[in-house]
């Protein structure tokens, strides 16, 4: 979904225009120590991405709040003082020793619900938005690269997807799959997330396109196929890190607006269900407001945490927008 | 010209997109919404021939011709005839349409331009005062705001500023006792009425504007005429707004073409917390209510305006830069 949040990582300016980055393309290529094996080297070009993610400090709180949900959400059953579903205790009661933030109009544990929550979240953010860069760097690369009369259909339906408005297109494949449960949402989701990503991908891929070593690449023989995705898409990595991290963004926003309006599955616990069900059992009014501000403010927190990883992964192609020094 | 005639041209296209993928969507859906919606229907009482036409139309009948069926929803379409409603039986769709769609327009019309307005000067103002407060401030604020959910916002300002201090009525679109009319008592409740809603869109859209003015804004600034006005000693305020903002706006006008669809998204939300009587509104019920004819004339309604809102920048755009015309 194009988010209304002009995101400030894909504004910049194209980051691989600029000579320094041609040079960190390079260092990935052929690193100063090499290391014997393919996964080792894999594991060195990941392992000096994340040193460059963390070295900027804001995406280093992004890394900590993210990895936090993420701990949460792989440990809920230890962490969680009872299950998400025992609808054992007392309604509507304040926080007390035994329930920190009190209990559902069901008669639930708000807390182990927010703990158990983070599962939802994090699963559709991880899957729809890495389902849909899947999409968006086929998509992107091959209508960058390629040139003819497909090009202009693409691009259309890209611009159409992309100021169509996602939520409402959204409710109504909704709407339409009810009790579809999470794949639905997922799916929704991917379908409406995709063209974002594809079109700044693509207008790097163009870039890249004219290139020297991908010239030399096509007049060694290569597939059209072999050199979009194995000359030019390394060279993209960061984008495409980039466009991940927006789409999750995207997706976790996407999928607790649409539990809210009651079309998620209403059976899992999620964040946007459990303010649904808030709101359904007016916790306003009876001033139970922690029910509906402690999952907002985790939805809010992960999507803030991964717009801050954003702001890291900018550096990874750019090194001008790193921040600080030594590197 | 020959510009303003492509934009016009693309922009039939794309209604033209819009309008046919509203046509297959119900159609690929697994089941049947025409019999689903007929059978809903039926329990009002007896469905007319013509009424069940035009729902079949527009959902699909299983085993019919689907170019016939196109024809009769293209010409439905141009005759804004998307058949009855079943969950505010027997009003026409179109009529309930038309009902909602003037709030949810003026309301988030008005939001969104002074929320663009406003987070392009704040944008203007960080980006010349980069590295201070003045930026750091914003820029942060900014990014937070802007991962908030709509829906959640919402919720805390309707808490807080609507139950706990009681400044605002918390519902609505004007008060119950009062009769539409153009006098300015009843305006002003529709102002009142409108505040709520209006301040969270503006909180949780004014971010984005705000973050991308000043990256472009930062880009304008290390440009040589920057450099060069400077050098003459023109004053500050001079080279902020006439030399480095009026270059940087324009990129930052095409995103909002873009985020305009993501912020009608966002108040649909906005418009169930605050049971404002707008499209976000009756979308809602009629998803709830399972209401496809309704849902479906509402999907395309919203595009529609979109998409119009869309051209219309894009026009703008070609006036205020001359190279776009070539």
């Amino acid at each position: 979904m194009a988010d209304t949040t002009a995101d400030p990582t894909t504004t910049a300016t194209p980051a691989i225009a600029d000579p320094e980055s041609a040079r960190g393309a390079e260092s990935v290529n052929g690193p100063r120590r090499p290391a014997r094996t393919r996964l080792g080297r894999t594991g060195q070009v990941l392992g000096r991405a994340f040193a460059t993610v963390w070295a900027n400090p804001k995406a280093r709180v992004g890394l900590v709040i993210l990895g936090m949900f993420v701990l949460m959400a792989i440990f809920a059953p230890l962490l969680a003082p009872y299950s998400p579903h025992d609808d054992s205790f007392g309604r509507n009661e304040p926080g007390s020793a035994a329930h920190w933030l009190g209990t559902t109009g069901a008669g639930e544990d708000v807390l182990s619900q927010v703990i158990y929550g983070a599962r939802v979240s994090l699963l559709v953010g991880f899957v729809a938005g890495g389902l849909s860069t899947v999409v968006a760097v086929v998509i992107g690369l091959s209508w960058g690269y390629l040139r003819g009369w497909g090009n202009d259909v693409v691009n259309f339906l890209v611009n159409l997807f992309l100021v169509m408005p996602g939520l409402p297109l959204m409710i109504i494949i909704a709407a339409y799959l009810q009790n579809g449960g999470l794949p639905m949402i997922i799916l929704v989701v991917v379908i409406t997330g995709w063209a974002w990503g594809a079109r700044v991908l693509r207008s790097q891929t163009q870039s890249l396109r004219s290139r020297d070593f991908v010239t030399a690449a096509i007049f060694s023989g290569e597939s059209s196929a072999r050199v979009v995705f194995r000359e030019i898409l390394p060279n993209m990595t960061s984008m495409i890190a980039g466009s991940f991290f927006g789409a999750a963004t995207s997706a976790v926003l996407a999928e607790s607006g649409l539990s809210f309006l009651g079309l998620g599955d209403m059976a899992t616990v999620s964040w946007g269900s459990m303010i649904f069900w808030a709101q359904n059992s007016m916790a306003i009014l009876t001033g139970q407001w922690i029910l509906l501000f402690a999952p907002g403010l985790c939805i809010a927190l992960l999507a803030t945490s991964m717009t801050l990883v954003n702001f890291g992964v900018d550096g990874l192609s750019n090194p001008r927008l790193r921040e600080g020094t030594g590197r | 010209m020959r510009y303003a005639l492509r934009k016009l041209g693309l922009l039939v296209l794309t209604l033209w997109a819009a309008v046919t993928l509203n046509f297959v969507i119900p159609r690929l859906m697994p089941g049947s919404p025409a019999d689903a919606a007929i059978a809903k229907l039926a329990q009002n009482g007896p469905v007319t021939p013509s009424v069940q036409a035009a729902i079949e139309a527009q959902l699909g009948v299983p085993g019919g011709s689907i170019w016939d069926q196109y024809v009769t929803y293209l010409n439905n379409v141009i005759h804004l005839d998307f058949g009855v409603s079943y969950t505010f039986f027997p009003q026409q769709v179109s009529e309930l349409v038309a009902g909602a769609l003037p709030w949810t327009l003026i309301m988030v019309g008005a939001v969104t331009v002074i929320a663009f307005v406003l987070g392009t000067l704040i944008g203007i103002g960080a980006a010349w005062k980069r590295g201070t407060w003045m930026d750091s401030l914003p820029t942060v604020a900014g990014s937070f705001l802007s991962a908030f959910p709509y829906f959640w916002t919402a919720l805390l300002i309707v808490f807080f500023l609507g139950y706990v201090l009681g400044w605002f009525p918390t519902s609505g679109a004007y008060s119950a006792t009062a009769v539409p009319n153009l006098s300015w008592e009843f305006l002003g409740d529709v102002l009142y009425h409108a505040a709520l809603p209006a301040i969270t869109i503006l909180i949780t859209s004014l971010g984005g504007w705000i973050l991308g003015m000043r990256n472009t804004m930062i880009n304008t600034l290390g440009d040589d005429y920057v450099t060069f006005a400077e050098a003459n000693g023109l004053r500050g305020r001079t080279v902020a707004i006439r030399y480095a903002a009026r270059n940087a706006i324009l990129p930052n006008l095409t995103g909002f073409g873009m985020a305009l669809g993501g912020v009608v998204g966002g108040s649909l939300l906005v418009e169930q917390v605050f049971a404002y009587p707008g499209v976000g509104y009756l979308l809602f019920n009629a998803v709830t209510n399972q209401d496809f004819p309704l849902m479906q004339a509402l999907f395309l309604m919203i595009t529609v305006s979109v998409l119009l809102a869309n051209f219309l920048v894009e026009i703008l755009y070609g006036v205020l830069d001359p190279r776009t015309r070539r």
